[in-house]
């Protein structure tokens, strides 16, 4: 009867594995204990991401306290789009205006990790390339037909899509190498996952302490119960 | 003191009787497995769900322009909101682990049999209204899936024919699922619904404590008694089964836990991606496929064809799926409870039901276009809900026709 249980168990558990045949994106490890790549990734997300798109969950000063920041740092740092570190990331552009110019209104981006999935974000940001049949001049191998334009050619440079293998190709150099654009992506990705769930810090921090309990709770718990159903045939 | 205490309370109120007629003096078989821990796991989870309930319902905001906004406000801003928001999705689907368990559990001993029908009619009708609670509290959040979920579930009242259009519009309060619907949703979730559960709740133990627990061997255990009175194969609930359970619900935390605090989202089975989105009535998810817990019934529904373009075939499929549970004490014509004692038709029986359930749950998490195995999961749907049903429909025959064994006079373990 128990392995009935560990075999429903098992099922029920192997749906996410089942389910999630889709698209194949490259695996990113991120890690939002890393706070020197979160405070690179924060430095890029208020220079390029938060003029357009806000993160109206998300405020200064939690994130300067997480990512081990004082409220001065942040202020002087990262903070351009407000004037008081208890703000959250909002910005001044009116979501009409923005419908107007890009489209779509530009998604608030506080928890764009868990809706998107940090797989589909490091691709996403990678897999730009020129095309002139788009407003933008620029399209999304994955993302067809996003109204965002290549923000990041500042630092990635162009890629140009090669029609008949589907491959990106450099077209124009940028100041970062392929790797070193991919570790920039990486950080950004990484502070897009802490942002989702800042929460996140805090949990895996209680866990075993939480887990601990409850196994000392049981070496107590299970000997009282051999205690009393000694006499009991 | 305390006696003297308790002398004046109990004059006025039976605090001592209830006490003794519901756990010192309340004779449980003493053969419980693992397999009944379930039942006090669930009213564990009923608490939990209720506390948690409480302080999320003083930072949530049922207002369709707020409530995305009011749940990160709680992961983020509330003091352990986090924690509390987790406990209760988590809750949510604990709940319905332990239950369907405890259902299982049911069906296995043989719990559902006379003299127990009651005790059986009112879990059933505890699990339809916690489908109603989830299926509300998954509004709440705002989210894409928890708005177009609710479409989906919604018009299927409208596929009913002649009022359908106009009780779907009736329950929605509003041409789409709207801030009207929100509202009312949060009602039933917080106030009507609990209130419901919990007055089931108290009849089904009422129930079941006047005519006592079954047990694994599904023997009667009052046929024989001590000269007290006592049956020989009965123990005091408590303090038996209170340690006990105490380990059950130990070992159950434990596990709630790692789920809680290293997979909140169980990979999009607990809380599902596109719910990190905001609902939008003008853009439809790309695959639309409900919580975990009620996808067999949604692959029940996908299952049968539409007649004359109208869903109502499959609603009523739906439907019957459920209330062929709620007939189960009437249609297994076998004198014995558990499947120990039962011949092999029933072990093949509800071994194939099982499979049929587990994996209608899966398909219902699937497009139903897909092909796997070389046939489109319709068609796999077709073939499960099929034996879903042949389940009930067959059991009075092959309960009475099956080479039952003889059952014991004592419990065996």
């Amino acid at each position: 009867m128990k392995s009935l249980f560990i075999t429903f168990f098992l099922f029920v558990f192997s749906f996410p594995l089942m389910a999630s045949e889709a698209v194949h994106f490259e695996k990113v490890d991120v890690d939002i204990t890393d706070k020197a790549s979160l405070q690179r990734g924060a430095k890029t997300f208020v220079n390029y991401c938060l003029s357009c798109h806000q993160a109206a969950y998300m405020r200064y000063n939690r994130m300067g306290k997480d990512l081990g920041l004082t409220d001065d740092q942040v202020a002087e740092n990262l903070m351009f789009a407000s004037d008081k570190v208890g703000e959250t990331m909002t910005i001044a552009m009116r979501p009409a205006d923005a419908k107007k110019w890009f489209g779509v209104t530009p998604p608030d981006l506080s928890v764009i990790a868990r809706s998107r999935g940090t797989d589909w974000l490091y691709s996403y940001f990678r897999h730009f390339h020129l095309d002139d049949s788009h407003p933008m001049g620029t399209n999304n191998l994955t993302f067809a037909g996003v109204g965002m334009p290549h923000v990041l050619w500042e630092q990635q440079g162009y890629l140009a899509k090669n029609e008949k293998t589907g491959e990106l190709n450099v077209a124009q150099e940028g100041p970062l190498t392929k790797h070193e654009y991919n570790q920039y992506i990486h950080d950004l990705v990484n502070f897009l996952a802490y942002m989702g769930e800042p929460s996140k810090l805090q949990r895996m921090a209680l866990a075993k302490w939480v887990l601990l309990y409850l196994a000392l709770f049981l070496l107590i718990a299970y000997p009282l119960k051999k205690a009393f159903w000694r006499d009991i045939h | 003191m305390f006696s003297g205490f308790m002398n004046w309370v109990d004059a006025r109120f039976p605090a001592s009787k209830l006490f003794r007629e519901h756990l010192s003096e309340y004779y449980a078989p003493k053969n419980f497995n693992f397999w009944y821990f379930f039942g006090s796991l669930a009213l564990l989870v009923l608490v939990l769900q209720i506390v948690t309930g409480i302080f999320l319902t003083m930072n949530y905001k049922p207002d369709a322009a707020l409530a995305f906004a009011s749940v990160e406000y709680i992961m983020r801003d509330v003091e352990w909101g986090w924690l509390i928001r987790y406990m209760h999705s988590t809750g949510a689907s604990a709940f319905f682990v332990v239950v369907y368990l405890h259902m299982f559990r049911g069906l296995m001993y043989g719990s559902f049999k006379q003299p127990r029908e009651l005790v059986w009619i009112f879990g059933m009708l505890i699990y339809l209204v916690l489908m109603g609670e989830a299926f509300m509290g998954y509004l709440l959040p705002w989210g894409q899936m928890s708005y177009w979920g609710a479409q989906v579930i919604i018009s299927l009242f409208g596929a009913i024919p002649f009022i359908g259009p106009d009780l779907a519009l009736w329950i929605r309060g509003d041409f789409v699922i709207a801030d009207a619907t929100l509202n009312r949703f949060f009602a039933f979730h917080v106030i009507a619904l609990p209130i419901v559960l919990l007055g089931l709740v108290a009849a089904h133990i009422i129930a079941l404590h006047e005519v006592g627990s079954n047990n694994p061997d599904g023997i009667d255990i009052k046929k024989l008694k001590d000269e007290n009175g006592i049956p020989l194969d009965g123990i005091p609930f408590h303090p038996y089964y209170t340690v006990k359970d105490l380990v059950g619900v130990i070992v159950f935390l434990f596990i709630f836990s790692l789920v809680l605090f290293y997979l909140p989202e169980m990979g999009g089975l607990f809380l599902e991606a596109p719910n990190f989105i905001p609902a939008d009535p003008l853009k439809t998810p790309e695959h639309i496929a409900p919580v975990w817990y009620f996808t067999p019934y949604y692959a029940i529904l996908r299952a049968i064809p539409s007649i004359g373009g109208s869903a109502f075939p499959g609603v009523l499929a739906m439907g019957l799926s459920i209330v062929f549970l709620f007939l189960l004490p009437w249609l297994d014509r076998s004198p014995v409870r558990s499947i120990r004692y039962r011949g092999p038709y029933f072990k093949i029986a509800l071994t194939i039901f099982v499979i049929s359930f587990l994996f209608l749950g899966y398909l219902g998490t699937q497009s139903s276009s897909d092909i796997t195995f070389g046939i489109s999961n319709t068609l796999h749907s077709q073939i499960f809900t099929g034996l879903y049903f042949a389940f009930f429909i067959f059991m009075p025959v092959y309960t009475k026709f099956d080479k039952d064994k003889v059952v014991p006079e004592r419990v065996t373990d």
